[in-house]
């Protein structure tokens, strides 16, 4: 490596800048861990900024004392759970049969899948059609509308090509196993790294969306964490029930100002904890996706 | 797969001289298959009446766009009114304000977040330093994996009157700013914000391009006396650059496919002159106004143009650069 004093100037400059990238991105989610463990009079101060002040837990008590909060916890773990396992049988069940050479008319079947990744109804009259079925409202709508994507379908069919030798279910085939038997035997034991990425992708997508649960269900007993999340964080709800009560105005205000850092903490905890083998597995089935595709 | 099948239907042209058409060979090899794989064919059944049903019966639905839709003679027996509804979107005083809108933050977006990404790829590449790479990496993937609620719940809090970045801007002695209602603030938060979470993720792609680059180059450059930054101009730059247009054709192709999750949360009845777009606009009238056909027409027209922006930016890429979708 040269080291001339101009490469040396741009080494340190480079990662200078690159140093107040990463504090950019980190300094606000380190802000909201810090502020759910304050007391939040010091938040609105302004007087906390680094770490926590005043520190307790009493928001994260507010957080599950909050039967809303705890309910679309819990109904979010219910879509994300039944949801993934839908995505992972109906990417697999399409995965397989499309990655056999000898399936005849795969090409049109990938086809017919593709053309909607370019093309669709659009918003109402996908909406029309979720109506006229009865789902408005129900459990699974949350869970059939998007029961599995094209992409991951590529990338399952990519990986089951790749990488499961053919001879081996050749010859499972001559030993007279049947094409699902060497499915469950053979195919799916050697595709764990495979199905780990599906599992993630899926989840993740269950667990952040709010799109399918806004258009779709108006019951709040069904509602998931998202729309709990917007409706205390964004629309402000909690804020206007202070002005309805008559206990102090400061301290309801404080409590609520806790409350909103401490549950974006507790929406994200499975990601976070989840966040080493994301940032693994997720950047693999990026590449093969992108590679491929 | 292409090359068997092909072989074997000119096997069997040769013994069934010229009687028969390409169909029904094609038809006797389905059979064949069928028999042999039943179950496979059987396995993949629910995946396409899914696909037929939740995607391909609501392209069917799109005709309503065309007619006035009235739930009780269904989509098939409501009446054609041909363009009324288009011509009724064109003419409405809200028309240029969602076209300018849409247009406005999917340029913005393209102008701020698109190069980002590049130039934090091309200054990762330079590191030496592996453990100090790996730990801005792992910091800037991670907005990635948050919610768009969880994104915009923070920017409320943070931009909020009495939140922590008017609390500084005070400190400095300026005038707190309520950036989340002010219509000219609106875009560019919502622009800020999307570098602040897709930069890292994005720049994932270009940091594989740039693996692929030849090392000899850079020695060669090296002992020609070039710089690290003549170098990367020359040598690092080139070489991602039929990833940059590939990316930059589908990045500028969906400029009018704002998506709607992010605006939606953001907007509220004070930004709305800066905030609506055609998503949020076709979601209010259709799923809340319930005038399905008008929506559904105000839908559709977006999708066209989308559609036809993509075929353009394509070709202009191929003219330029030979290097296309398709």
């Amino acid at each position: 490596m040269q080291n001339s004093t101009s490469d040396k100037m741009f080494s340190y400059v480079n990662i200078v800048l690159l140093s107040i990238i990463a504090l950019l991105v980190l300094y606000p989610l380190y802000f909201v861990v810090s502020a759910s463990f304050s007391n939040p009079i010091y938040i609105l101060k302004g007087e906390m900024w680094l770490w926590p002040k005043g520190f307790n837990v009493e928001s994260y008590t507010k957080v599950f004392e909050n039967k809303d909060i705890v309910n679309g916890f819990l109904n979010t773990l219910k879509y994300t759970t039944i949801g993934t396992l839908i995505n992972l049988i109906m990417t697999i069940m399409a995965a397989y049969p499309l990655s056999r050479k000898d399936f005849y008319g795969r090409n049109v079947i990938m086809a017919i899948f593709v053309f909607t990744m370019f093309f669709g109804g659009g918003l109402i009259p996908t909406y029309l059609l979720i109506r006229d079925l009865g789902m408005i409202d129900s459990f699974w709508v949350m869970v059939i509308p998007n029961a599995v994507a094209v992409w991951n379908i590529i990338i399952m069919r990519t990986f089951f090509q790749e990488t499961i030798p053919l001879e081996l279910q050749e010859s499972a085939q001559i030993d007279g196993c049947g094409n699902i038997r060497i499915l469950l035997k053979i195919v799916l034991p050697l595709s764990m790294p495979v199905i780990a990425v599906m599992i993630l992708f899926y989840a993740v997508g269950h667990w952040n969306s709010y799109f399918q649960a806004l258009i779709y269900l108006s019951d709040k007993e069904k509602f998931p964490l998202q729309l709990i999340l917007r409706e205390i964080l964004i629309k402000g709800e909690m804020d206007e029930m202070i002005k309805a009560t008559s206990e102090t105005f400061l301290k309801q205000k404080l409590s609520v100002e806790g409350l909103k850092y401490a549950v974006l903490i507790v929406a994200n905890l499975p990601m976070m904890m989840l966040y080493p083998f994301l940032q693994r597995y997720f950047v693999k089935g990026f590449m093969v996706g992108s590679i491929k595709g | 797969m292409e090359k068997i099948v092909e072989n074997k239907h000119s096997i069997q042209f040769e013994i069934l001289p010229a009687v028969e058409e390409v169909s029904p060979s094609k038809w006797t090899m389905l059979k064949k298959s069928f028999r042999k794989n039943w179950d496979l064919y059987l396995l993949i059944s629910p995946v396409i009446i899914y696909f037929i049903v939740f995607h391909y019966l609501p392209m069917y639905g799109i005709q309503i766009a065309f007619k006035d839709f009235i739930a009780t003679k269904g989509i098939w027996g409501s009446e054609w009114v041909g363009m009324k509804h288009f011509q009724r979107f064109f003419d409405s005083y809200y028309f240029w304000r969602l076209i300018k809108n849409t247009l406005g933050i999917g340029i913005y977006t393209l102008a701020v977040s698109f190069p980002i990404p590049i130039i934090i790829a091309l200054m990762l590449n330079e590191v030496r330093n592996d453990k100090f790479k790996k730990f801005v990496q792992t910091v800037i993937y991670a907005p990635h994996f948050l919610s768009t609620v969880v994104i915009v719940g923070m920017l409320v809090l943070f931009l909020k009157p009495d939140g922590l970045i008017n609390q500084a801007i005070t400190l400095v002695g300026g005038n707190p700013v309520d950036f989340m209602t002010e219509p000219a603030w609106f875009k560019t938060m919502y622009v800020l914000s999307d570098v602040w979470q897709t930069m890292g993720w994005s720049s994932i792609i270009y940091l594989a391009a740039l693996t692929a680059v030849d090392h000899s180059q850079h020695e060669a450059a090296m002992i020609d006396g070039a710089s690290r930054l003549q170098r990367i101009w020359h040598i690092n730059i080139p070489a991602i650059m039929p990833t940059i247009v590939i990316l930059f054709i589908l990045n500028a192709g969906s400029v009018m496919s704002v998506g709607f999750e992010k605006v939606f949360l953001m907007q509220n009845t004070l930004n709305m002159s800066a905030s609506d777009v055609i998503s949020t606009f076709v979601y209010r009238s259709g799923i809340l106004d319930a005038q399905y056909s008008f929506s559904a027409a105000v839908g559709l027209f977006n999708s066209v143009i989308n559609f036809i922006m993509l075929v353009m930016v394509n070709s202009i890429a191929k003219k330029i650069n030979h290097t296309s979708l398709w």
